[in-house]
């Protein structure tokens, strides 16, 4: 069967429009100041999701240090933008973040990387840890009060070029000749390498990526709350970046993103049960594991192509569809 | 010399504790190769259980000790039957997801019914209270206990693992689980007692913990977890004498780094410690380096 591929312009397109819609919603304010924080939230565990599902799913290493790397992220955006509160500052501060992040993720990464089993997942953690103790011990970040009256920023055309941007970014990396190398060495290293992949390259490659993401998704986060401080970024985050990973599908990027909005709006349902929420969680957890190890989606994708494949089939003209 | 000392006894009541927990995580690891992180809130619901004992039920210590050993093991065994058992043909990640989701779930089931508040623990029976000086070193009584039932417990467990027929069949399957059910042992049977028993050992801690710090919390079992987790693999994973001079190495360095003053930073200490044992040997202090067959 012939695969039916959206054109390039038309997937633009569909982006564009959907950044209009919500443009034009803002302005007649339909999208008031709760709904625009919660969309902030989406598109923030949107990146995060992602560039974990990057290391997690697509190259199966266990990492659970990335609220670490938002930490780092958030911290570095805030400190920066606090000192040159102008958009050249905020975007300097978030790469700057992010490019901190990506080393400190290559420094932890090289050595744990090389070892097989769980040893990632538990350097990870212990990174996180040791981030989130010097954030609450260092002068520069104001110890346990945190950081407060940073510069909002980020508004729907920043959350919208970053988050639809690194969605993008990962999802081509993953379609690239290292992309796949990634994949690879997730279904079996042992074949990956003798077939000439360098495990180690891709799955350093991956680590470094997500660190860079995750930590801009941390700039992101300081500079639309006004306030950051260490507890944010403790391992319960780390645990809540994974479960919409988890829950979207390992190895799915559109997984990610639906997870990621669902997420959202079953923690607004629940807001007033926040202890019965985590139980939930848990639960939610243990049960696709028992039941669906490889999550919701699996490694399938969701895609504008994909649609594009069902929209022929309605009672249409099809040379108004086909490319 | 006297404060080298008197860190010394701290870091050994400390590292005591840490070692009751780190030998659950490393039988656990050697029978499944699975880092169970709910073990921290099964040694949380042993301090739950020791204090409902003590204080509801006016129970004496040593009773209750005995009832969170036996309610943690039965928790363990329940735990692995339920939520580990089905995932044993499964990815290691999809284990870990697991073990992160059932503690999350015992951490705020227990949230949700007994508050996240701190609650201290009843008063002490007279014989736990006081201290000798030895020249200046001040050793406490609930000191000497805690390092008393600890010891005695790992002699136990060193006994069931090393003389019995169940501690035969335990070393077997963490060996070779395939070859061992050839030759006749029940492999869930003898995952599920390796639960029980590391179970147990937590829930011991907790009450240990309890008494020493008098102050218990649903969330307390994550740090001390982490820990013991840390002085698990610092010994070397798997096995249980590393289990032991892990944890009392990181008790010890724990008391020190918070004696000379930075207190704040010993969790960082610890975790920088760990992060530099998993890059100079991996395989921890007491492992070997077991070359990877294709």
């Amino acid at each position: 069967m012939k695969q039916f591929r959206l054109p390039f312009l038309a997937k633009g397109g569909i982006l564009v429009l959907g950044y209009v819609v919500v443009l034009l919603l803002i302005w007649s304010g339909v999208i008031n100041d709760y709904i625009q924080a919660t969309m902030v939230t989406i598109c923030i565990n949107i990146i995060l999701a992602s560039s974990l599902n990057l290391i997690t799913g697509f190259t199966g290493q266990f990492s659970l240090g990335h609220a670490g790397f938002m930490s780092i992220g958030a911290y570095t955006t805030a400190l920066v933008t606090m000192n040159f509160p102008t958009v050249w500052g905020f975007v300097g501060g978030l790469l700057l973040g992010a490019v901190i992040a990506a080393i400190i993720g290559l420094l932890i990464g090289l050595p744990t990387l090389r070892l097989s089993g769980d040893y990632l997942a538990i350097a990870t953690l212990g990174m996180a840890e040791i981030i989130r103790v010097l954030m609450l011990n260092f002068e520069f970040t104001n110890g346990a009060a945190g950081l407060i009256g940073i510069p909002r920023m980020v508004d729907w055309n920043w959350l919208f070029v970053f988050t639809a941007g690194s969605v993008i970014l990962i999802a081509n990396l993953l379609r690239s000749a290292p992309g796949r190398n990634m994949i690879a060495v997730r279904e079996d290293e042992i074949a990956a390498t003798s077939i000439g992949v360098n495990a180690l390259q891709a799955k350093t490659l991956a680590f470094v990526v997500g660190a860079f993401f995750g930590a801009l998704a941390g700039g992101m986060y300081s500079t639309y709350f006004y306030v950051i401080k260490p507890d944010i970024f403790g391992f319960l985050k780390s645990v809540d970046i994974l479960i919409i990973v988890v829950l979207g599908g390992l190895g799915s990027l559109s997984g990610s993103v639906i997870a990621a909005i669902l997420l959202a709006l079953i923690s607004t349902i629940l807001q007033d049960f926040s202890d019965l929420r985590m139980v939930i969680y848990g639960l939610i957890l243990v049960v696709i594991m028992v039941f669906r190890p490889q999550g919701l989606l699996g490694d399938r994708e969701i895609t504008l192509s994909a649609l594009g494949r069902i929209i022929p089939r309605l009672p249409r003209k099809r040379n108004e569809v086909q490319p | 010399m006297e404060d080298v000392l008197q860190q010394l006894i701290n870091g050994l009541s400390l590292g005591s504790i840490y070692a009751l927990i780190a030998l659950g995580y490393t039988m656990v690891y050697g029978i499944l190769q699975l880092i169970n992180f709910a073990h921290g809130d099964i040694y949380m619901i042993g301090a739950f259980v020791g204090y409902f004992c003590m204080s509801s039920l006016q129970l004496g210590f040593f009773e209750s000790l005995l009832i969170a050993m036996v309610a943690c093991s039965i928790l363990g065994a329940l735990i692995e039957r339920i939520a580990y058992k089905p995932l044993r043909n499964s990815t290691r990640i999809a284990l870990l997801i697991t073990a992160i989701g059932v503690s999350l779930v015992l951490e705020y089931t227990m949230v949700y019914f007994v508050g996240a508040g701190v609650r201290s623990y009843p008063p002490l029976p007279e014989f736990m209270i006081g201290s000798f000086n030895f020249g200046g070193v001040i050793i406490k009584n609930l000191q000497i206990l805690i390092v008393g039932i600890s010891v005695t417990l790992m002699i136990a467990l060193q006994l069931i693992v090393k003389k019995t027929k169940v501690g035969k069949a335990m070393r077997a399957v963490s060996q070779d689980a395939e070859t061992a059910r050839l030759m006749g042992i029940n492999v869930d049977n003898i995952i599920s007692v390796t639960f029980m028993l590391g179970s147990a050992l937590a829930g011991a801690a907790g009450v240990l913990v309890g008494v020493y710090y008098n102050s218990i919390n649903p969330l307390m079992g994550l740090m001390p977890g982490l820990k013991a987790f840390v002085a698990a693999v610092f010994g070397g994973i798997g096995l249980i004498p590393g289990a032991l001079l892990g944890a009392y190495v990181v008790g010890s360095l724990e008391t020190f780094v918070a004696a000379t003053g930075n207190s704040m930073f010993r969790d960082a200490v610890v975790f920088a410690v760990l992060i530099a044992i998993l890059i100079v040997k991996p395989t921890g202090l007491l492992g070997k380096n077991v070359k990877e067959k294709v």
